[in-house]
């Protein structure tokens, strides 16, 4: 094992819920920055951050896009923090088949926030105001592989943790020979 | 392709039940750009003199501002107009909030109301979906527990909802129409929607808004942005703190209401107070707002925070901004826990904070002087804050009394009688002003009030500092960076004016200057009408981040429509003219246009009636206030001028309201669309 390390920088966005003054900009910068030709419409529903506000209740939850998942959760979760509830999965990232966020409101195709990739900071963060969003960057130092390993190598490698190495081997020896 | 703008408007005919997405002629948008613009437009073409503001006939029209729904810092606001029933003029309301860029997503620019509907019913708008729903389950719900109500029903937290509570229900004369942390209140609108019987109008939009030169407006909206940042940083010196910074005034933030408690009147706009605010007042007011407050919130896309979230203890949640703060506070001749626990329950019922404790003061005031009897007030409590929560449930319920003062106060003496007029003291135009007796008058102020057809002083003022500065290093100090006076005059008469001697008022400004001081505030006002630009970030506070010479290039690359400083101006005054219009039309003349009598106690006859000649001679109206046909035509109004003389409107002295020929058939759209 090779005992070199490299470094990645991780960008993590700080959200003071407090500070939250609900009102959306985020959703208006997000959507314009990433609407194609850049900057030529805007639409909330196309946003990769959303504001979870329900001002009765004095909820603002800024939320940004994660990960698409094809199936949802079996269970769900739902929050009480200081007496005040939170929707079921409030805090969740997911672009998820179990509801509408994070999703083009067109094609239903996943959103996932990319930190506004090539701008100095998250636009979301520029133009809030309130401070409610701050970036910060820090430098990790992770091993480095020591080749780069293509796809067939990833996806036969768990293949074959999932099967085991004989059934996969017997696996593929069949359909080779049945050509 | 429309920029900025969707294109359509919802055309729904309570009466039959039937909805049109309808096409508008994209040469009106060049004409009167969007908003109070093409309203005051379809009011004109659609509601004739004739119309009662509780006809079927009437239109109740919610409008998105032409740049409402782009990234614009601060453009959300909704423009509603109608016919008010109470000054029975074009009614001006706008609020601000989430409901106008709700619309631009949903595909809209307007909502038309017309007609009537048998039933209390609800407007839900959802994309292409367009129902018209019942709402006899949300009969005399309050106007918030009603937007709660549906967004459940529907399963649509993210759907905006403006609605009405009991007061509009019950057709109120001053009734609001609330919006989450927002309302549109003055001039009835509220009680034209109970009248149309409708609760509701619901909106959850999930589509595009697309602009014309996208990096241009980028650009556009970040100078603003950084201008934002610069003028937070760099409060305005030498004013009052509310005045130093943007946004409406800073009601919910601040603490100190010494200048509000003093300076403005108390009860029926009568008593000033002048050592009210002692250290004991402010550590108990800044204690019952610490309290109840659980946040400062903003509207649609602005860093402004001119909101808070009340929480008093027992009540439900409720939100507010602005001076409503104080209104029944100091009406009621009480403290701020009594002002904000009225609040929360006026806000439900749908009210305008300004009109209602002035109403309820009033009517206190006529059981006084025994114009009214105490049997007209079958059960009232003793104490004064009990009194007004009776008269607020007597009002919103029009039951005995409360039918009567539900007319506002003018209306009210009218019934009354029997000298009650007297007391509808504080009325322009049929409607309560800001609560505000002071001693000199200013000629600035005397043109706002007397031709001001927004009929609230906030809606006019703005821009130019309120009282002159001490020193001429501090003028100089102002002026250096005032980069958004549409002319240089306007520094040079800020430098000169003085607050004593020769230079000082009411003789300086001199007439000529204050009557283009005036036009350049009222015109800032009209612009941010038709765009849906809060008045907070723009016409409203000093050095604004919205101005005359930035707003073209907003209206260039936002809407596509070649712009510049004189086109935009020449529209500005095209549709305010349109709205003079509309009230000549409706019988307003030169007499209408006077402030409170007792506003000012020095006057000054000559220098008013000069000031008021050159004023109406700068706008190109004749001595009556009303348009000539020259200035009709050179902003392509002909067809204002050709009404008014069919109908007499300049023939002599007669001051009867004109009654035009019913032309439903000239409806200002472009067709139909599938």
């Amino acid at each position: 094992m090779s005992t070199e390390t490299k470094k990645r920088t991780v960008k993590t966005i700080n959200i003071d819920a407090d500070k939250c003054n609900g009102c959306r900009a985020c959703e208006v910068i997000c959507s314009s920055f990433h609407a194609a030709p850049r900057y030529s419409s805007n639409n909330p529903a196309r946003s990769r951050v959303r504001v979870v506000r329900d001002p009765l209740r004095d909820i603002y939850i800024p939320l940004y896009a994660g990960d698409y998942t094809e199936s949802e959760c079996m269970g769900r979760d739902k929050f009480i923090i200081d007496g005040k509830e939170y929707d079921e999965c409030g805090f969740c990232r997911t672009s998820c088949p179990s509801r509408d966020l994070f999703r083009e409101p067109d094609s239903g195709l996943p959103l996932k926030c990319d930190l506004c990739d090539g701008e100095p900071e998250p636009l979301c963060v520029k133009w809030c105001l309130v401070g409610a969003l701050s970036v910060t960057e820090r430098e990790v130092e992770e091993p480095a592989e020591e080749t780069k390993r293509g796809e067939l190598e990833i996806g036969l490698e768990s293949l074959a943790r999932r099967f085991g190495a004989d059934k996969l081997l017997d696996t593929v020896a069949q359909i080779t020979k049945g050509r | 392709m429309r920029y900025a703008e969707t294109g359509y408007v919802l055309e729904v005919d309570l009466t039959k039940g039937n909805i049109e997405r309808v096409a508008t002629d994209p040469r009106d948008t060049e004409l009167y750009l969007g908003g109070l613009g093409t309203n005051a437009k379809m009011l004109w073409d659609r509601v004739p003199a004739d119309v009662e503001p509780f006809s079927p006939d009437n239109l109740l029209i919610f409008a998105a501002g032409l740049l409402c729904g782009t990234p614009a810092t601060g453009c959300n606001r909704t423009i509603v107009s109608t016919i008010s029933p109470q000054t029975r003029l074009m009614a001006f309301s706008m609020m601000g909030g989430f409901w106008a860029p709700e619309l631009k997503y949903a595909g809209y620019d307007k909502v038309v109301l017309r007609g009537k509907s048998e039933k209390l019913v609800y407007l839900y708008i959802n994309n292409d979906k367009v129902e018209i729903r019942d709402a006899s389950h949300l009969k005399g719900k309050g106007a918030i527990e009603t937007a709660e109500i549906i967004k459940k029903e529907l399963n649509e937290p993210r759907a905006q909802v403006a609605a009405i509570g009991l007061a509009g229900e019950n057709r109120v004369f001053y009734a609001s129409i609330e919006q989450g942390r927002s309302s549109a209140s003055r001039g009835g609108i509220g009680a034209v929607m109970g009248d149309k019987r409708v609760k509701a109008v619901v909106v959850r939009g999930t589509k595009d808004v697309v602009v014309a030169k996208p990096q241009e407006y980028m650009d556009l909206c970040s100078d603003v942005l950084d201008y934002i940042k610069h003028r937070e940083e760099n409060p305005i010196p030498d004013v009052m703190p509310i005045l130093a910074g943007l946004g409406s005034p800073q009601e919910m933030k601040v603490h100190d209401e010494k200048w509000h408690t003093e300076n403005f009147n108390w009860g029926n706009a009568r008593t000033r107070r002048k050592d009210f605010w002692t250290e004991e007042v402010d550590h108990a007011w800044a204690e019952t707002m610490e309290k109840a407050r659980t946040r400062l919130i903003s509207c649609y896309n602005c860093p402004m925070k001119c909101g808070a979230t009340i929480s008093m203890e027992g009540l439900p949640t409720y939100m507010m901004k602005c001076f409503t703060k104080l209104t029944y506070t100091m009406a009621a001749y009480s403290d701020l826990d009594f002002g904000l626990r009225i609040a929360q329950k006026a806000t439900e019922y749908g009210l305008d904070g300004f009109s209602a404790p002035q109403v309820m003061a009033f009517a206190l005031e006529l059981l006084e002087k025994g114009i009214l009897k105490q049997s007209d007030f079958p059960g009232m409590p003793e104490d004064n804050e009990g009194k007004f929560f009776y008269l607020l449930d007597k009002i919103v319920n029009r039951d005995g009394i409360g039918d009567i003062l539900a007319d506002g106060t003018y209306w009210a003496a009218e019934k009354i009688g029997n000298g009650a007029h007297d007391f509808a003291h504080n009325n322009i135009k049929k409607h309560e002003q800001l609560p505000l007796k002071l001693s000199m008058l200013n000629p600035i102020y005397y043109l706002m009030y007397c031709t001001g057809e927004k009929i609230n002083i906030t809606q006019i003022e703005g821009q130019f500092p309120q009282a002159p500065y001490p020193t001429v290093e501090q003028r100089e100090a102002f002026v250096k960076d005032w980069i958004q006076v549409p002319d240089d005059k306007f520094k040079d008469i800020f430098l000169q004016w003085e607050p004593r001697g020769e230079k000082s008022m009411p003789n300086f400004p001199t007439v000529d200057m204050c009557c283009d001081i005036v036009d350049w505030q009222e015109m800032m006002h009209y612009i941010d009408d038709a765009l849906g630009q809060c008045a907070g970030l723009s016409s409203f506070p000093l050095k604004p981040p919205y101005h005359i010479h930035n707003y073209p290039k907003f209206i260039s690359a936002g809407a596509g429509i070649e712009m510049d400083k004189e086109k935009l101006t020449k529209a500005a005054k095209r549709y305010r003219t349109l709205v003079r219009a509309i009230n000549i039309r409706r019988g307003m003349r030169r007499v209408d246009e006077q402030p409170p009598a007792n506003h000012w106690k020095n006057r000054f006859p000559e220098l008013e009636k000069n000031l008021l000649d050159s004023y109406y001679q700068l706008k190109g109206w004749n001595e009556d206030g009303i348009p000539t046909r020259e200035t009709l035509e050179d902003l392509g109004l002909g067809y204002v001028a050709a009404e008014f003389e069919r109908t007499g409107v300049y023939g002599g002295s007669s001051a009867q309201p004109a009654s035009a020929p019913r032309q439903q058939e000239t409806l200002n759209v472009g067709g139909v669309q599938p």
